[in-house]
């Protein structure tokens, strides 16, 4: 049984829900037949991939759906054999680059001149060119990305790029000046419950309009997210009401322990503690930026409005830390131990 | 180049008048349509080069005596640097002889160390080719000063490894006989010395504002595009100097509009609605441009702004914190919003000047932060308290 995101997930454009001018202007996009390269940009669960599929579909008709995985070898210039997985159909590639971190650049170039120089097999095809989707584009290397550049025009007639990614700010100047820059905004919070309420009736479920509203807002505008916990809370009660508990998820519970570990105790025994949880997260294959985020989110509102700012300010701090390191432990423990010092220090300042 | 393409197209449709219109409908607009009018319009002639009167003057006097230096073009993106070197060479060899002639090689191709010795080397070491004989060559040779040597055009040489960079030292200077190196980059900081200081070097600056405006507007003019007011003014503010940048605003601007009206236009049932000259109804707006450039709307910035301006201390984190988590969630990108915001305090002319220091601080380690990768809700989050921080005057 699939999970409801896959489930109900709109497959043309007509049936996106949200955002309808943009969907239009996609439409519009692909009939036109001078399609652009694109660059998708928005936060994640706002539906850039769904409505890439959704224009794919637009452009080719249902054959794009018919999709194969293959596995291709790749070889780096220091002879090493990198495998590399391609999603494809007859019209269109999709591409993961960032799965073989530093060799994306043999990939970006070796895969796209030879998707470049072949004709569209399907003679009977749509459109002259072939589509190739690069998911987290914002992940590609420089060097990946400056070896984009040239391709990007020379072979303009054989070949579209479309570039997903979370943020443009990654992703260099020359290519964000050769392509269209969609932007793809988070669903409002009612156009989280409108989607939800659709999923329900489709569902058989009873529909609780305030329960709707609470996950929607939960949800932090991720319709992913939305539809997860909309499918969990259904899938643990029998019979929802306004008041059912929205189960969070068990690394969110575990992140909100230690938050108030944190707040309850400073000292080293307590950092130990914190440690213990701390790895379990990380075994778990929870980003570490993901955790001090959370952290971060869930002990703001739990301390003293003067110190909200420092607490960020750190919060920034240690995450341009963890990113430019290798041990991700280590920074967040020392954020752990400073936001204890900080506390304390207030503490103490207020008592003498 | 579009003139040959119209001739290919008037004779298919001599050729195919009998089998119907559409097909060569099609044709005539395809070339049309699928080239960026980037490389449509790429300068042919030293004297098309927008805005680089000294570079062209110093270049057109080297073409005259037929002798040229190595070169190193430098400055930043979108200024001509590729178009310049590519326009002298068509200049000096003409279309017979520039495949023989001329090598270029960017970041596309692999460039390290083992294609500088070979590929690089061996092309350096060729025998010159020769204009065609006969009667032909003479007319040729007329036309085109054919100087005897070739070119190697080594584009964006700045991405090139220390070593790739070393091997060309020497290489460069044996073979100089019959060859001449052209280094094009944007940052001459990144050439290793002993190469920079064997090229004479031409500083490409970025377009000023009458110049790009005027070239955007015959470019406008020419592929029937209609500007609305202030239109030019917002391209060119939008691309920062960067003539490609805003010609492919330019034509994502115009695609869309002429887009949108062929939709509408096949949703009347009229297959002619992507003829080209519907696209004349659409106009280019200056909101239109700003949506494809990626701009954040002056009301969301302003927005933010309000929020961080003194107020007691809690109000002001939550009413920050609202506005950026609004902000990340539209997914508007996070150095944009960084780039514009700091545009908004620096001429705010309302906070002092030892102020203002500080809060530039905060910005570029914000910017670092963005470079290196990390999260872009916390980092103006951060940035955003911050400065709210120092506005307060603590």
């Amino acid at each position: 049984m699939a999970l409801l995101v896959d489930k109900h997930r709109p497959r043309s454009l007509e049936t996106l829900s949200y955002h309808q001018d943009l969907s239009d202007r996609l439409k519009s996009l692909a009939q036109s037949g001078d399609f652009p390269h694109l660059l998708v940009y928005g936060p994640s669960g706002a539906g850039k991939k769904t409505r890439i599929v959704a224009t794919l579909k637009e452009l080719y008709g249902p054959g794009v759906e018919k999709i194969k995985i293959d596995s291709r070898v790749f070889q780096t210039t220091s002879n090493r054999k990198l495998e590399f997985n391609i999603v494809a159909s007859v019209y269109h590639l999709e591409i993961t680059p960032s799965d073989v971190g530093n060799y994306d650049r043999v990939v970006v170039q070796d895969l796209l001149k030879e998707v470049a120089q072949t004709q569209q097999v399907d003679l009977s095809a749509k459109q002259r060119f072939k589509v190739v989707v690069i998911n987290e584009a914002d992940h590609l290397s420089r060097d990946a990305q400056a070896a984009l550049r040239r391709t990007m025009e020379k072979y303009s007639p054989n070949l579209r790029l479309i570039l997903l990614a979370n943020s443009t700010s990654n992703i260099i100047a020359p290519i964000r000046s050769r392509t269209l820059l969609v932007r793809v905004a988070a669903p409002t919070e009612e156009e989280i419950c409108s989607v939800l309420k659709v999923v329900g009736k489709k569902e058989g479920f009873k529909d609780v309009e305030a329960l709707n509203k609470r996950i929607a807002k939960d949800s932090g505008r991720n319709l992913r997210k939305a539809l997860l916990m909309y499918e969990a809370v259904h899938a643990q009660n029998e019979t929802v009401s306004e008041n059912t508990p929205i189960p969070p998820p068990d690394w969110e519970a575990l992140i909100a322990q230690v938050a108030d570990d944190i707040i309850k105790e400073h000292t080293p025994q307590q950092i130990m503690i914190v440690r213990a949880k701390l790895y379990d997260l990380l075994t778990h294959c929870i980003p570490a930026t993901m955790v001090l985020k959370t952290l971060t989110f869930k002990l703001v509102p739990k301390v003293d409005d003067t110190l909200k700012a420092e607490i960020v300010k750190w919060a920034a701090f240690y995450e341009h830390r963890v990113r430019m390191g290798t041990k991700v432990i280590f920074h967040l423990e020392a954020f752990v131990a400073k936001v204890m010092r900080i506390l304390e220090s207030f503490l103490m300042n207020m008592d003498f | 180049m579009a003139n040959f393409f119209d001739i290919k197209a008037r004779k298919e449709a001599a050729a195919s008048s009998a089998a119907g219109s559409f097909k060569t409908v099609a044709s005539k607009e395809e070339p049309n349509r699928l080239q960026p009018w980037v490389e449509k319009y790429r300068p042919r002639t030293l004297t098309d080069v927008t805005a680089q009167d000294h570079t062209v003057t110093v270049l057109q006097r080297l073409l005259h005596t037929s002798n040229l230096p190595h070169m190193l073009f430098y400055g930043p993106p979108g200024t001509g640097k590729t178009s310049t070197i590519l326009a002298l060479a068509k200049q000096l060899f003409g279309p017979e002889l520039i495949r023989s002639r001329v090598l270029e090689l960017n970041a596309s191709d692999e460039r390290g160390i083992s294609i500088v010795r070979e590929k690089v080397k061996d092309f350096a070491r060729q025998q010159l080719s020769n204009p065609p004989a006969g009667p032909a060559g003479v007319e040729y040779r007329k036309k085109y000063p054919c100087p005897s040597f070739k070119i190697i055009v080594l584009d964006e040489a700045d991405s090139m490894t220390q070593d790739a960079q070393s091997a060309l030292r020497r290489t460069m200077e044996t073979y100089s006989r019959i060859t001449r190196f052209c280094l094009v980059c944007n940052y001459v900081t990144r050439i290793i010395d002993p190469l920079a200081s064997r090229c004479s070097k031409f500083r490409f600056k970025s377009l000023d504002k009458t110049n790009a405006g005027k070239r955007l507007e015959d470019i406008a003019e020419n592929e029937g595009v209609k500007l609305g007011p202030g239109s030019v003014d917002a391209l060119v503010r939008c691309s920062d100097g960067d003539l490609r940048k805003a010609i492919t605003f330019l034509q994502s601007a115009a695609r869309l509009v002429g887009a949108i009206k062929a939709g509408k236009g096949k949703e009347k049932g009229e297959g002619d609605g992507m003829d080209i000259d519907e696209e004349d109804d659409g106009m280019v707006t200056v909101k239109v441009v700003e949506e494809i450039a990626g701009v954040v709307p002056d009301a969301t910035v302003d927005e933010l702004l309000k929020a961080m301006q003194p107020k007691a201390k809690g109000i002001v984190y939550e009413a920050v914190s609202s506005a950026v988590t609004d902000l990340v969630a539209d997914g508007w990108s996070a150095t944009q919003v960084v780039g514009q915001l700091y545009e908004k305090v620096l001429y705010d002319e309302k906070i002092s000047d030892p102020r203002k220091n500080q809060i530039v601080m905060v910005f570029s380690e914000a910017d670092k932060r963005l470079i290196d990768g990390s999260d872009e809700h916390l980092v103006i989050l951060d940035l955003a308290l911050r400065v709210a921080d120092i506005l307060a005057g603590a």
